[in-house]
């Protein structure tokens, strides 16, 4: 029978190989999920694929953004605007990040409008096409928060594919599989403890 | 009225037609066309023809909304498309002809989701997609009675395809793709929409702007109550029929020179119970 699938196969194996790293991936690049990816559970995050105790993730997360050209965070509908209590929380929470870590930037997703050839790259970013706004402003990592989950898993897709930017998504609900590190749940504690896993590792002589 | 707000430190990094709308847009005010040029637009600019009344029409379609905060408005294929992403608006576009099957899901979710609010789901889509490939599909969500307001930006031809005559184009008339003429007369889509069960219905001339406002706005309230709505915007296509501008504006004003307007007696009943409060 070889590699036949047939009806009550048992689903196929992940892919043991496939790691979600930086691109460029080539044209289109599979969904990590369909490579075998699954979302992390209750209290872990993923690191190119990998499940990790949620614990770890801050650190990975605040040494790639310290050692980043040009680190930016791409503020999603979700945070932007002030919908609740919560997002609010969340949006000074991500504004205390950003003020932490030297030269981070901050280019706002305000809707998922598919604005093109309107939009101008330089300030604002499009679920349709990130990669117009990370080759504009030659972003290397980036950081996704308040997008709504098909949205991301699109804009991470096509960054994957068409650039070699890093990309960390900082997820209310579930998590995004596609990107390269995301925590799930991470509202404003979470959001708080990578600011102090910066602070440490500035207080520790990182090379900022 | 808190409807869109900015979460605090992130006002400054909105682009600006976002500031512009936040400080100045027409959401939870009650503006209308008159007040044009003293308000943030909906939508400012377009990459449409110059001297287009379909866009003219679409404008102060835009202008006349109710409750714009609240609408949601589904499109299709159609000149009109290109214009669809750039409306400060929920937008979505649904496949050829289909945007009245599309809305009536769209209006029963609403309904199931914001039990408490009036949300107005609206159609927009040009003759070919309601009078020609999506005949079925509009008038069966006004057979079913499907609560929402429907408007056919008529320019009287497939114009986004380069030029077909369609079901609304007149008898005779050429076209690029119609080089023999027109072979039948325009499809009478106003008298179907009546016998199809709208509970209004309406042609209006982008030419006269206060009769857009008047019907757009009883369309999309008698929509929320009683039934079916239908309103015709005439806009013959300046391009396709090979008119200037003026040309173009002068046949829209011909096309309906006379008020078009129709409604139930309980259409009439509801916006009479609403004028009389007002
Ligand atoms: C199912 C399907 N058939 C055909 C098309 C091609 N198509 C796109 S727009 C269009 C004509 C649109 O005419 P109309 O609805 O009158 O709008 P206008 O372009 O004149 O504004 C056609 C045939 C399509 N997109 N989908
Ligand atoms: S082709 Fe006609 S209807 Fe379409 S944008 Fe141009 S003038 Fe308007």
């Amino acid at each position: 029978m070889g590699d036949t699938v047939t009806a009550g196969s048992p689903p196929r194996a992940p892919d043991p190989r496939y790691r979600v790293v930086a691109g460029p991936e080539g044209y289109l690049s599979p969904a990590a999920a369909a490579m075998g990816i699954e979302l992390p559970d209750e209290g872990y995050s993923l690191v190119e694929g990998e499940s990790i105790s949620d614990s770890l993730a801050p650190d990975i997360i605040a040494e790639r953004l310290l050692e980043a050209r040009n680190p930016t965070l791409f503020p999603g509908p979700l945070v932007l605007w002030g919908w609740s209590d919560a997002s609010i929380r969340k949006a000074r929470a991500l504004q205390e990040l950003v003020a932490e870590v030297p030269g981070m930037k901050m280019i706002p997703m305000p809707d998922y409008r598919p604005k093109y050839p309107k939009i101008d790259p330089a300030i604002e970013i499009n679920p349709n096409h990130p990669n117009l706004t990370i080759w504009h402003n030659e972003i290397d990592v980036c950081v996704f928060a308040g997008v709504h989950c098909h949205f991301a898993n699109i804009a991470l897709k096509i960054i994957r594919s068409g650039t070699d930017c890093y990309t960390i998504a900082l997820c209310g609900e579930r998590g995004h599989e596609d990107a390269m590190v995301t925590m799930r749940d991470a509202g404003d504690v979470k959001v708080a403890s990578i600011t102090a896993a910066v602070r440490r590792l500035k207080a520790g002589g990182h090379d900022a | 009225m808190d409807v869109i707000k900015p979460a605090p430190g992130f006002e400054d990094i909105l682009p600006l037609e976002y500031q512009e709308l936040v400080a100045d847009g027409p959401y939870g005010r009650s503006l209308g066309v008159k007040d044009l040029g003293t308000f943030k637009e909906l939508i400012e600019d377009h990459p449409l023809c110059a001297g287009c009344n379909l866009t003219l029409s679409f404008r102060l379609l835009l202008a006349s909304l109710p409750k714009p905060e609240d609408t949601l408005i589904v499109t299709t294929a159609g000149c009109f498309g290109v214009i669809h992403p750039q409306i400060a608006l929920h937008a979505s576009i649904a496949p050829f002809g289909t945007q009245n099957a599309f809305a009536s899901g769209l209006t029963r979710a609403m309904r199931i989701r914001f039990p408490e609010k009036q949300k107005d789901v609206i159609t927009i889509g040009g003759d070919g997609s309601f009078a020609d490939i999506g005949m079925a599909p509009t008038t069966h969500s006004w057979f079913r009675g499907e609560k929402f307001a429907s408007f056919m930006l008529d320019n009287e031809c497939y114009a986004n395809t380069g030029g077909q005559a369609s079901g609304m184009t007149p008898e005779g008339v050429v076209l690029n793709m119609a080089p023999k003429g027109k072979s039948f007369d325009k499809i009478p889509f106003v008298e179907i929409a009546k016998l199809a069960g709208c509970a209004y219905v309406a042609t209006a001339s982008p030419t006269k702007p206060r009769q857009v406002e008047s019907m757009v706005r009883r369309a999309i309230l008698v929509a929320r109550e009683v039934g079916p709505t239908f309103v015709r915007l005439a806009c013959v296509c300046a391009t396709n029929y090979k008119l200037t501008p003026i040309e173009a504006h002068r046949k829209s004003k011909e096309l309906v020179s006379q008020t078009d307007e129709y409604m139930t007696e309980a259409a009439r009943e509801y916006l009479e119970s609403l004028e009389g409060a007002a």
